[in-house]
């Protein structure tokens, strides 16, 4: 079998402030093939964010890839000297990130930010840059796009400033696109329309995606595989349905419930997960969940549990497995109303 | 994109800060900055050496010379002879007590002079942004014209009109420099303004006013001690440049300006005698600044870095 | 400025909703700048000759006892029409100053005052615009640098010396460099090497006050230039430039500078004033004949024409510096639009 076009091996991040050692990404390894759809999911500050600046060695000071290895094509980003690290970013590996509105330099031409993208690297001459600007703006479906990239940022509306963003990011073709949260400052519908629009992307160009997100409804819309964070390392992964219809780890099983179905009756039983995400500098012994886990038992706060396959192709970090905890312990939880809006939004962006 | 249902995990605020340490923890990282402490220690000590020098003059203690006493046949005396710590100025008078007498009035007049630029800009300030509307834009408009206006030429005008007492000197720095802060308590009432406890208020029949009084205070009591203490040094420095231009304090009161001004007549043959004073001047000032730059950064909690 | 093309009109900038071309826009804004700074030239005019004229004592008074006697003073103010009331006076120097008549000096017998300022023009003007010519450049540049290589000894040295150049009156400045220069320097090559010897010239005299007067702008330059290009690199947007692979040169100048560099334009109006401000002082400090010395003269002697037609040309200059500014603005930032 051919390699991966990604494998990070042990890849650790960490933050060195006067509060102490923030470990960001804390030894996580995966892989991602070709034309693979990837998410990770988790809440803020699990280093899912982290875990892509490393991928693009943009780790903000005071943070550093402290080890481990980033294998793009079996060569080792994390070992890059300047220059080849420049022309990695944006031609292997292109980046979208969350905020569409602050993304983009608020004083310089959408079609000039596009532009520079391509003229940064070799793949394409200075005349074929400008001449692809308009047929890009076009793929993402901005219209009346030769007027449109002599526009300033402002001009743009959010969902099109998000589809400029796409489209600089698949200006040189890159075999990897990592979506940093791309919808989350964007209305629903608009959400959807650009979900829709790196799934075809995805099955026209034929470019992988990791999507980084907290909104497991979008993971079900676009990606194949999913992998879930929890402090700085990996809890569980798995192909999408798999993880959908029979999570593991309970931290899985949480975000899953935390989610209102749109099949099922108005009223739906959410789990909300109590409690705060530990602190990074100083994290909990044993499994990093425990403090938060409805199921843990004794082991869990003494020792943490390897990330052990749990089914074909499922891996997941825990003593326990939601499997053997019985149906009626499940349920023990607190009723929240969904409203039948939010269920419809929900639905539109599922749907997408 | 209201979202009714809990559908992100992003909603869990973890991260919320306690509002109820905010004093407490902009003390903390004042005091983890070196250079505003080192800027804290010398404006006290200052201040203390001034303080403990009218003392001293007052009692007639004989621990310092008296600052007007002249001695003709000790004149222009380096550091440290015939018992003049710091020389002796043309007249033979004592530059250490000088200096520090004038310390007192550079302090003085630097802190004096806030309160004008309180009561003025608060004033103002309020006003513009309580009322709104033709109010507002009438006395934005007054700060866009003060604005325009050379402001050290308007104060040497006034200065010597007026004749140069202590009193006229910080009234008027005082009356010039108040649109600062004008304009920072007017921003902080139309953003207070804005929020809907305050149509809340209206609503139910109690005084807007009050509302946003009890709103003001905290969020605009951190910008307005950092503009307070950025206009000491200046208030001090407008101080000694009129003296130094010859229409501030009147001599023989031993004011820093005056000292520069008397020195620097005979900088080529005694050029310790204008030192001196400069340097007590760009300490203090340099002091307060320090303090300046850390209540920014410790009371802006987004300045940290 | 740049007109939005069916983009929302959100920002509600524009006051003006007609399509109009930009120059015409362009013709309009300044026109409106200019009719707007005679409200404010009246205001100073006004002001300053209230303050004058309602002081006690008169411009007549002379120090230490030995007072002109009754029938000069008489004659004086008949001849610079003092003599009569005060709203006629003031309505003959509005109508005089329109008409760019600032009237005769007090303390010059004779000599008009648009002469005394021509005469004077030259060396302000010169050393003005030599310590903006050092403002600009440096304060950036040292700014800059600081901020793209912040915490490390480069850095450390900018702010320092900023802090220091920002708090330390330029007054002392100028002393301090009169002592090193030529104090000191004069002792050790018996040469009075950097002091004007009395007139004015561009030659090596202008080194001192130039740089006494640069240095508070520098610092207050390079200050607010290092703070808000430190603040613009961590925008997501230089990270977008950095995820693009672009060449650093690059990130710098057109995603950095670019938007760096907006809050410093606006704050070379406020620089234009400082250096009008300093300029009273140094000229003092280094007995250098220009309009700001020649002011302190007039103030110290009460000669009312000389200070009012000084402050007009001064609001007027500051007045038009911030329209420059403006303009500027509007060139830089695409976002704010002439309104």
């Amino acid at each position: 079998m051919a390699s991966p076009l990604l494998r990070v091996e042990d890849l650790k991040t960490q933050f060195f402030t006067s509060r102490g050692v923030v470990h960001a990404v804390d030894g996580i390894s995966f892989e991602v093939n070709r034309g693979e759809t990837v998410a990770i999911v988790g809440e803020s500050g699990c280093g899912k964010t982290m875990t892509a600046f490393s991928i693009l060695r943009l780790v903000p000071d005071p943070g550093r890839i402290v080890s481990g290895k980033i294998l793009f094509k079996d060569r080792d980003v994390a070992k890059m000297d300047d220059d080849e690290v420049r022309e990695f970013r944006g031609n292997d590996v292109a980046m979208i990130f969350q905020d569409p509105m602050t993304s983009l330099n608020p004083v310089t031409k959408v079609g000039v930010q596009i532009e520079e993208a391509m003229t940064a690297h070799e793949r394409f001459s200075v005349k074929e840059a400008a001449a692809r600007v308009v047929p890009l703006l076009k793929q993402v479906r901005i219209p009346a796009a030769e007027q449109r990239l002599k526009d300033y940022p402002h001009q743009f509306s959010g969902g099109m400033r998000q589809r400029a963003m796409i489209a600089m990011g698949l200006s040189n073709e890159p075999e990897l696109l990592i979506a940093d949260e791309p919808t989350t400052a964007l209305d629903v519908t608009v959400q959807a329309q650009i979900i829709q629009l790196l799934k075809q992307l995805n099955r026209e160009v034929g470019a992988a995606i990791i999507l980084i997100t907290h909104n497991m409804a979008l993971v079900a819309s676009l990606c194949q595989r999913v992998i879930v964070m929890y402090a700085g390392r990996i809890v569980e992964q798995g192909p999408v349905e798999q993880i959908f219809d029979s999570p593991q780890h309970p931290y899985t099983w949480s975000l899953l419930r935390s989610v209102p179905r749109v099949d099922h009756a108005r009223a739906e039983r959410l789990v909300s997960i109590k409690g705060l995400p530990p602190d990074l500098v100083r994290l909990p012994p044993g499994c990093k969940f425990h403090p938060r886990c409805r199921f843990k038992v004794e082991r869990c706060e003494r020792e943490e549990p390897p990330l052990g396959d749990v089914a074909a192709n499922q891996l997941a970090r825990c003593w326990v497995l939601m499997r053997n905890v019985p149906e009626e312990q499940r349920e023990e939880t607190k009723v929240v109303e969904v409203s039948h809006e939010a269920a419809a939004e929900l639905k539109q962006a599922d749907t997408a | 994109m209201a979202v009714a249902a809990p559908t992100t995990l992003e909603q869990i605020d973890w991260e919320n800060p306690e509002q109820i340490g905010l004093w407490r923890d902009a003390w903390q990282r004042f005091r983890r900055n070196p250079i505003a402490v080192i800027g804290l220690f010398m404006v006290i000590t200052i201040t203390l050496l001034a303080i403990l020098a009218r003392i001293v003059f007052a009692f007639h203690l004989p621990f310092l010379q008296d600052y007007l006493t002249q001695d003709p046949a000790n004149s222009d005396l380096g550091f440290f002879s015939k018992g003049h710590i710091l020389g002796s100025d043309y007249l033979g008078r004592d530059i250490l007590s000088r200096l520090l007498y004038g310390a007192g009035i550079s302090l003085t007049i630097g802190v004096l002079t806030q309160f004008i630029y309180l009561a003025i800009g608060a004033g103002v300030g309020l006003t513009a942004g309580y009322f709104g509307g033709r109010v507002d834009n009438l006395l934005m408009r007054l700060v866009d014209v003060w604005y325009a206006f050379p402001d050290l030429l308007f104060l040497l005008v006034v200065v010597s009109v007026f004749g140069a007492s202590l009193l006229t000197i910080f009234v008027s720095i005082g009356l010039i420099y108040w649109v600062d802060l004008a304009r920072l308590i007017r921003g902080q009432v139309l953003s207070i303004k804005e929020k809907e406890f305050v149509e809340g208020a209206r609503a139910a029949g109690s005084s807007p006013l009050k509302i946003i009084l009890r709103h003001l205070v905290p969020n605009a009591l951190g910008p307005v001690i950092v503009s307070l203490t950025f206009g000491i040094p200046r208030a001090i420095f407008l101080e000694a440049t009129l003296s130094f231009l010859g229409a501030g304090i009147v001599p023989p009161t031993p004011s820093w300006g005056v000292m520069i001004q008397q020195g620097y007549e005979s900088i080529f043959a005694h050029p310790e005698e204008v030192l001196t004073p400069a340097i007590a001047i760009a300490i203090t000032m340099l002091s307060f600044s320090f303090i300046g730059d850390g209540l920014r950064d410790s009371l802006d909690p987004r300045m940290r870095r | 400025m740049a007109v939005a093309k069916g983009a929302p009109a959100r920002g509600a900038l524009l006051s003006i909703r007609l399509p109009r071309s930009r120059g015409a826009n362009l013709a309009l804004y300044i026109a409106r700048r200019i009719l707007w700074m005679i409200p404010v030239l009246l205001f100073v005019i006004t002001l300053t000759f209230l303050l004058m004229h309602l002081a006690p004592g008169s411009p007549w008074d002379r120090g230490g006892g030995r007072q002109l006697s009754a029938t000069i003073v008489q004659n004086l103010n008949t001849k610079y029409g003092l003599d009569k009331p005060l709203p006629q006076q003031f309505e003959l120097y509005i109508w005089n100053v329109a008409h760019f008549d600032f009237g005769l000096s007090y303390q010059y017998e004779n000599q008009t005052v648009t002469h005394i300022l021509l005469e004077s023009w030259g060396p302000t003007f010169t050393i003005g615009v030599l310590a903006f010519a050092l403002i600009v450049p440096f304060g950036i540049g040292i700014g800059v640098i600081a901020a793209l290589r912040q915490n490390t000894w480069v850095d450390f040295l900018a702010v320092g010396f900023s802090t220091f150049g920002a708090s330390v009156p330029n007054f002392v400045i100028g002393i301090l460099l009169i002592i090193v220069f030529s104090v000191e320097a004069y002792h050790l090559t018996g040469g009075n090497v950097f002091l004007p010897p009395g007139g004015f010239g561009l030659d090596f005299h202008v080194v001192l006050p130039v740089i006494a007067l640069a240095t508070l702008p520098i610092a207050y330059i390079a200050r607010l230039t290092r703070s808000s290009t430190l603040d613009v690199l961590r925008q997501d947007y230089v990270r977008t430039a950095w995820a693009k692979g672009l060449r650093e040169r690059l990130v710098v100048m057109r995603h950095v500078l670019k938007n760096s560099l907006i809050p410093v334009v606006t704050a070379l109006g406020p620089t234009f004033a400082f250096l009008i401000t300093g300029s009273v002082i140094i000229e003092t400090v280094f007995a250098i004949p220009g309009i700001g010395r020649s002011f302190v003269v007039a103030v110290s002697s009460r000669d009312y024409p000389m200070i009012l037609a000084t402050t007009i040309l001064y609001s007027v200059l500051i007045a038009v510096a911030n329209l420059i500014v403006d303009l500027l603005y509007t060139v830089i930032d695409p976002r704010v639009r002439l309104s």
